[in-house]
């Protein structure tokens, strides 16, 4: 016996932490506008010391004010999806379900949408106004996958089949009405239909939305954590986990109003990037095994490292032209989904 | 109800000083119906049954499908209430304990549903561990000791680094009893255990379950469709019938030609051996 200790997970966290920031180091690099490593380093240092006044070349405000945000929009955006998915996956009991995959991304783009549609219409304080779309966006979550889960149940039971077919429908029929939205709205504040169906990550927020994100990110995370061995064991199934000692409809419940605040808030900045809640847990079970309290970090950093090198490339691939993050992810992602359901029912 | 109808000598079982005369579970009264939605009638109701077992018994179900059994089991395992009457361990009603107090009390060996990602034979044990703990913990060194010793207790010790799903029908029984024992219960659940195990896995199931019975005096309650097993092993047979409890005591009093006929539906005979333990044998029409 070789359970899992305290220091090993602290190990394999660094592992990946120690990746995330080359990755990082390298987004920063290459982009439209070259710039040298000797400059970016010294620009960092300097964002570090809180002298970024000091920072005067062309160079260093595209780092400061266009790269690193967008990084870090990445990180948390990657993270919230990997995390969010492999949550469903323990609840659904299903490999193959993800936020995009069961619809809930297409519910929170559209909770979002309605929100940013309704904005101009309602007297709100300033301050409540930045945050009703994230708000909306997790309703939207919150709303879809309940109603993908009602639909994925047949006689009390889930049944993985129909629940992966009821999501992707749900998507499907989600996004048509987005696309009937969009069509409808012509408004400048909307962001556009590619971003909502595709995801992207180029769009620029106040500092308080990404304060308020992150607030989001770490509170749902945490929740999440903290049922990590409930989630263990209810890969056995809920009646053995009942048996077990796990209070099933307490972590239930907690767990899907999480995993959809953190749906909601991702894609409400990002729009609906899809697949990376289906191969980042994936990967991470093949790398560091299948328990929770491994998983659920290593998947959030591996998320992160995920979003970002895929946004990496999708600022590289057609420059000085931008793919949408998303398309990056569904190439990858697509046929990644087909392999593991092929596998699963031969 | 009558522990016998006289036709069978009662028998003075030699286990009686063992079992002394302290109560842990009480089946009082329990009924349940069960529904497709509320405003149709139940498709299944259990009748009010009681009975009572004491530390180190074993106390077989029997009875045809859909007689009742699984139901009667799920409602002494606390995760279905009873429509009325209740079921006490040591004195406390168990459908109104948590989870997690009731499963640090009561544990389940059940046929299992299929893993949904790999795991090793010793991560399986140490789930029975979880009632014990805080839910987010790393297992202590007790923990690590109680499930090897779990797996010792059902000669499984040599399986511990295996994957759960490489292992026989035998093999994984016993590790499921182990997940079991590792959560130090006073009642032990069993349904059907000895489904699709071959003879001499079902014996070795059976005597490993009668000497921890002896040894740690878990009560145990075992749901089966093996008639000579349950006579052989158990100190207290239930019979079930259409979701009632004919009758409940010790074997000889129970295994009598025509009740097991009614019954079972078919036709059977019952010999009685020299230790008090009947045997049936299943009489073709041919």
């Amino acid at each position: 016996m070789r359970p899992l200790t305290f220091r090993k997970l602290l190990f394999q966290c660094f592992f990946l932490l120690v990746i995330l920031f080359f990755v990082v180091v390298v987004a920063l690099k290459f982009g439209a506008v070259p710039v040298s490593l000797y400059a970016l380093g010294r620009d960092l240092l300097r964002v570090i010391l809180g002298q970024s006044s000091q920072i005067s070349s062309d160079y260093g405000l595209i780092i400061q004010n266009i790269r690193l945000p967008r990084i870090i929009l990445g990180i948390i955006v990657g993270a919230s999806l990997s995390v969010a998915g492999t949550s469903f996956q323990a609840l659904l009991r299903n490999p193959l379900a993800d936020p995009y995959v069961l619809g809930v991304s297409s519910g929170a783009a559209l909770g979002a949408i309605l929100s940013l549609i309704a904005e101009p219409h309602l007297v709100l304080p300033p301050a409540f106004g930045a945050l009703l779309t994230p708000l909306c966006a997790f309703l939207g979550a919150a709303v879809t996958i309940t109603a993908v889960y009602f639909l994925g149940r047949r006689q009390g039971q889930i049944d993985s089949n129909t629940l992966l077919l009821g999501g992707v429908i749900t998507a499907s029929f989600l996004s048509a009405v987005i696309v009937f939205l969009m069509s409808l709205v012509n408004s400048s504040n909307t962001r556009g239909m590619v971003f909502w169906l595709m995801g992207n990550l180029s769009t620029s927020f106040q500092k308080s939305i990404y304060w308020f994100l992150a607030a989001g990110f770490f509170i749902a995370i945490g929740v999440i954590y903290s049922t990590a061995n409930d989630l263990n064991i209810l890969l056995a199934g809920e009646k053995e986990a009942m048996h077990l000692g796990v209070d099933v409809r307490h972590v239930r419940f907690l767990v899907y109003l999480a995993a959809s605040l953190l749906t909601g808030l991702a894609v409400s900045v990002s729009g609906a990037v899809g697949y990376v809640g289906l191969f980042v847990p994936h990967v991470m079970r093949l790398m560091f095994g299948s328990d929770h309290r491994t998983l659920l970090p290593t998947s959030a950093l591996g998320g992160a490292i995920a979003v970002v090198v895929a946004d990496t490339l999708a600022r590289l691939v057609v420059a000085p032209n931008e793919l949408p993050v998303g398309a990056v992810t569904a190439v990858v992602g697509a046929p990644l989904f087909i392999y593991l359901l092929r596998r699963r029912l031969a | 109800m009558s522990p016998s109808r006289g036709s069978a000598a009662p028998r003075t079982p030699p286990e009686s000083a063992r079992l002394g005369t302290e109560i842990r579970l009480a089946v009082e009264q329990v009924s349940y119906a069960y529904s497709a939605n509320p405003t149709q009638a139940p498709l299944f109701t259990l009748e009010a049954t009681s009975f009572q077992a004491r530390p180190g018994e074993i106390v077989a179900i029997l009875g045809p499908n859909a007689s009742g059994k699984s139901t009667l089991l799920q409602l002494i395992a606390g995760v279905l209430s009873p429509l009325s009457g209740r079921v006490l361990l040591d004195g406390f009603v168990i459908h109104s304990l948590s989870p997690r107090t009731r499963a640090q009390r009561i544990a389940m060996v059940q046929q299992e549903s299929r893993l949904l990602f790999p795991a090793r034979v010793w991560q399986f044990v140490l789930q029975g561990r979880h009632a014990h703990g805080r839910s987010l913990r790393f297992e202590s060194h007790d923990d690590i000791l109680i499930a090897q010793n779990a797996l010792l207790q059902v000669g499984a010790a040599e399986l511990s680094d295996r994957w759960m799903d490489q292992l026989s029908g035998g093999e994984k029984q016993r590790v499921v009893l182990a997940r079991a024992l590792a959560q130090r219960p006073l009642l032990l659940l069993l349904d059907e255990p000895t489904l699709h195990l071959d003879i001499a896995s079902q014996v070795g199931l059976l005597d490993a379950l009668r000497r921890l019975c002896a040894h740690s005096r878990y009560t145990v309650i075992v749901v089966t469709h093996e008639l000579n097993l349950a006579a052989e092993y158990a100190d207290q047979i239930l019979l079930m019938h259409r979701g009632r409890c004919l009758r409940v005591g010790p074997p000889a009093a129970i295994y009598q030609r025509e009740l097991l006929e009614q019954v079972f539906q078919v036709p059977l005979k019952v010999e009685m051996r020299g230790h008090g333990r009947p045997r049936v044998t299943i009489l073709s029409d041919s």
